[in-house]
């Protein structure tokens, strides 16, 4: 079959699946398969991103004394199990390599993307399906190659994730060369498998809508994908470009970026923020999605202010091409676009609180089921509002000029990323996991799982505004060196014992979530009574998705419809009241 | 154990501390009315029995005043931070009769060229110093930035003063320390192995203390050094690309 024919192919049609195994497994062009292989590959990087974070809190808590277990290592990283400061700057870059582009990006947008775009919209699959299996394989060879880093002569890229020029540029300064050279291809080639699925994604989105499903009509899981995808498109060439330009210095002698040739550093800084701040609304908008349609759900309510909520995604997206000079504030960019910056940054401050209220809104005389789902989601609102509040104090110039490089923006960035990004993706896994393996997941384990990591990981993520508030820097090796950071010693032993219970935390979802995989009792059709499409077929869909492509009657969230016998109305249903679903 | 801001020990680090304070009290209401609505959100609307929840699809009012007033505080604090801002970042507010000093970093070290008696760089009675700096109460000092390498970023948590070091710029930055002790200087942005280790200490003496220290060094004993405004035009702004 031809990709672009494959959506309308005969041999589509739900239920008639004659794949070789391969092709079904393996290589398979559905789009479910894809996503499923996108959360096992996500899962097991973040993993991986989880373990590197635990030796550097190790480092932190406990400078100098060998890591439990860490006599594994070569001599190279770790001589006796303790961490020379090349390998904690190669942790350091690869703990944020990891969880954004090989972690949180492809459990965000390549699972659920793929997962739920053409379910949600009425589709048989994606627009592009063979664009759609390269994007899963090229992930393969992208992760593979930066983490083969730690392996090779010199260790891994040891200059941050943002890879400042020109300390990236020369084995002269890190003294690692092919390390930082698999680390830009790694880049590279993750940047095509997110292009490759961007532009299916749109392409889906805009073509691929059943009868009746209007734009207004989407639910806003699809709403914040596709404009996550359109950042994605425009952002991420930019990053291509920037870091190619790097490779091109550093195996070719080129001078982008070295002052040596004329070359200017600060050009790195403004290519790869350009990319940069749009990347954390790839990271968190299809969190905000998913979140929305799991607390209209759990609170059996219409989303409170649909269209503004809507709007206010793409206000979020528009604003988020407008600041990336927000990063450079202390860089020696000029300061008068320091100030330009500064306004840009703060007026995101409007679309953000638009999203927040309406959540609340939608919670405001609701019946609030408690699902595992509904927690995350309520666990995503609590700690994203720390998250976007603090960066109030990063857009304002002069407060940045003092926690700027501090642990006051990993705290942010934490809580932005893993207070908003991972709660929502764990809402998303408990709550379309019945849809995807066609079982229940242990609603108990889900719950102390839920708890534990809320409460560990603000005592994790907390008191790091408090370090740096008190001036610590991050990506420090050892803190203990200063006079003024040796007294905050306390808070950092009391951080990284925070983080291991945090990692151990995650064993109830190990747990629960292989348990499940084999032995759940088997799913009921729509176990959430949510309104959506993907919810009128079997679980798991079969080839194909939709044995008639259903038309839609109405929007997503017609929850208590008043005169309704059910407190729920699928999209699908045709009349609004006293009509049998067929 | 500390675990707050340090004390302030320069002379606009007061304004950054006033406006931080202001952005923390701002977003510490918004934090409270938000997660205690939420709370008592998830009280009041928990599940019951026979409780069906309002069919109620949004409120454009609503709408219209959480759009309007989280705008009108982000502006409000914008045009705060401005005047802060400019103060301490935009050279046309340097102060004329600044203290030139030469500070050139490369990995790990911090290397600080101080004007002798005369008060001005590039003469014989500079002073150079490795990974100390000596400074005056109550005198506005304005330092060159130079790296010979990669990005470091000059950071002086009692000044509430942070510069990134670029190489191929001679970026300039300015304070004036208000009290007297000894205070750490820390590389702030990650710049190799080393970066772990590159500190500084930054002694701000009195003036005759001061003058007995310049003694020590060999140097002439007279008041401490007065800048001239030559000084001031003779220094690279920010983007000049120039090195000294
Ligand atoms: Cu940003
Ligand atoms: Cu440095």
């Amino acid at each position: 079959m031809t990709a672009a024919a494959a959506p309308h192919d005969a041999g589509l049609h739900a239920g008639h699946d004659d794949r070789p195994w391969l092709r079904r497994y393996v290589f398979s062009t559905d789009h479910k398969t894809i996503g499923i292989q996108f959360l096992f590959l996500s899962l097991t990087f973040l993993l991986l991103g989880g373990l590197m974070a635990m030796v550097i809190r190790w480092q932190l808590g406990f400078p100098g004394t060998p890591v439990p277990g860490g006599s594994i290592l070569p001599d190279a990283m770790a001589p006796g199990g303790v961490i020379r400061p090349s390998f904690y700057n190669a942790l350091v870059t690869m703990h944020g390599t990891f969880m954004i582009f090989f972690a949180v990006m492809p459990l965000l947008t390549g699972v659920f993307a793929n997962y739920l775009i053409p379910l949600k919209i009425g589709a048989p699959d994606m627009a592009f399906p063979r664009l759609n299996m390269w994007s899963f394989w090229l992930m393969i060879p992208a992760g593979t190659l930066a983490l083969a880093g730690f392996f090779v002569e010199g260790g891994s890229a040891a200059s941050g994730w943002t890879a400042y020029a020109p300390l990236s540029n020369s084995p002269l300064y890190t003294g690692v060369s092919a390390g930082q050279i698999l680390w830009c291809v790694a880049i590279i080639i993750f940047g095509a498998s997110s292009l490759l699925g961007s532009v299916n994604y749109i392409a889906t989105v805009v073509n691929l809508r059943a009868p009746g499903m209007t734009w207004m009509r989407l639910p806003l899981s699809v709403w914040a994908l596709f404009i996550t995808a359109i950042l994605a498109l425009l952002a991420v060439p930019i990053l291509a470009g920037a870091i190619i330009m790097l490779l091109f210095d550093q195996v070719l002698g080129t001078h982008f970026y070295l002052p040596t040739g004329g070359g200017q550093p600060l050009l790195w800084q403004h290519l790869f923020w350009f990319f940069g701040h749009p990347e954390v609304y790839i990271l968190i908008l299809p969190a905000m999605g998913i979140v929305s349609d799991v607390i209209a759900n759990g609170s059996r309510k219409p989303i409170f202010g649909y269209t503004s909520m809507v709007f206010a995604i793409g206000g979020i997206a528009g604003l988020g091409f407008m600041v990336w000079g927000h990063h450079m504030f202390v860089s020696g960019m000029n300061p008068t676009l320091g100030t330009s910056f500064m306004a840009s940054t703060m007026l995101i401050a409007v679309p953000t609180s638009i999203k927040v209220f309406n959540w609340l809104g939608t919670m405001w005389r609701g019946n609030i089921h408690f699902h595992v789902p509904m927690l995350n989601a309520i666990g995503f609102l609590s700690m994203f509002v720390i998250g976007g509040l603090s960066g109030i104090f990063m857009a304002a110039t002069p407060v940045d000029m003092y926690i700027h490089d501090t642990y006051f923006i990993v705290a942010h960035i934490h809580y932005v990323l893993f207070g908003g990004s991972l709660f929502a993706a764990f809402a998303g896994i408990y709550y379309w996991f019945p849809k995807m393996f066609g079982r229940e997941m242990h609603d108990g384990l889900g719950r102390w799982h839920f708890g534990l990591t809320f409460v560990f990981y603000n005592l994790t993520f907390f008191p790091m505004h408090l370090l740096g508030l008190g001036g610590h820097m991050r990506r420090l090796y050892d803190p203990t060196q200063y006079p003024f950071l040796a007294p905050m010693q306390p808070i950092n032993v009391f951080v990284s014992v925070s983080a291991f219970l945090l990692m151990a935390a995650q064993l109830p979802f190990v747990w629960n979530f292989f348990w499940s995989l084999f032995r759940g009792p088997k799913a009921p059709l729509n176990p959430w009574r949510d309104n959506s499409l993907e919810w009128t077929v079997p679980s798991p869909p079969p080839h194909g998705n939709f044995v008639e492509t259903p038309t839609v009657y109405r929007g997503p969230y017609e929850y208590s419809v008043p005169g309704e016998p059910e407190d729920f109305l699928p999209q699908d249903r045709p009349a609004p009241a006293r009509q049998e679903a067929h | 154990m500390h675990w707050w801001i340090p004390t302030n020990a320069s002379s606009y680090g007061g304004d950054v501390d006033r406006i931080f304070y202001i952005i923390l009290y701002i977003t510490g209401f918004v934090f409270l009315v938000v997660e205690g609505g939420l709370l008592v959100f998830l009280v009041r609307y928990r599940r019951r029995e026979g409780r069906t929840a309002a069919y109620i699809h949004g409120n454009n009012t609503a709408e219209i005043i959480w759009t309007t007033i989280p705008a009108v505080i982000v502006v409000m604090l914008a045009l705060l931070s401005q005047k802060v801002w400019s103060t301490v970042k935009d050279p046309a507010h340097f102060p004329a009769d600044a203290i030139p000093i030469g500070v050139h970093v490369k990995q790990f070290e911090w290397q600080f060229t101080m004007p002798g008696p005369d008060g001005k760089l590039g003469t014989d009675d500079d002073i150079f110093r490795k990974n100390e700096l000596h400074l005056v109460v109550g005198r506005n000092y304005a330092v060159q930035l130079t790296s010979q390498d990669v990005i470091h970023s000059f950071f002086i948590p009692a000044f509430r003063l942070k510069q990134d070091v670029v190489p191929g710029m001679t970026i300039v930055a300015w304070f004036r320390p208000i009290l007297t002790g000894a205070f750490d200087l820390a590389c702030a942005q990650l710049c190799g192995v080393g970066h772990y280790r590159m500190q500084a200490t930054v002694y701000v003496h009195s003036a005759e203390d001061f003058a007995r220290w310049q003694t020590a060094q060999g140097a002439p004993a007279t008041a401490a050094p007065v800048a001239t405004d030559t000084t001031m035009g003779s220094m690279a702004m920010p983007h000049s690309g120039g090195t000294r």
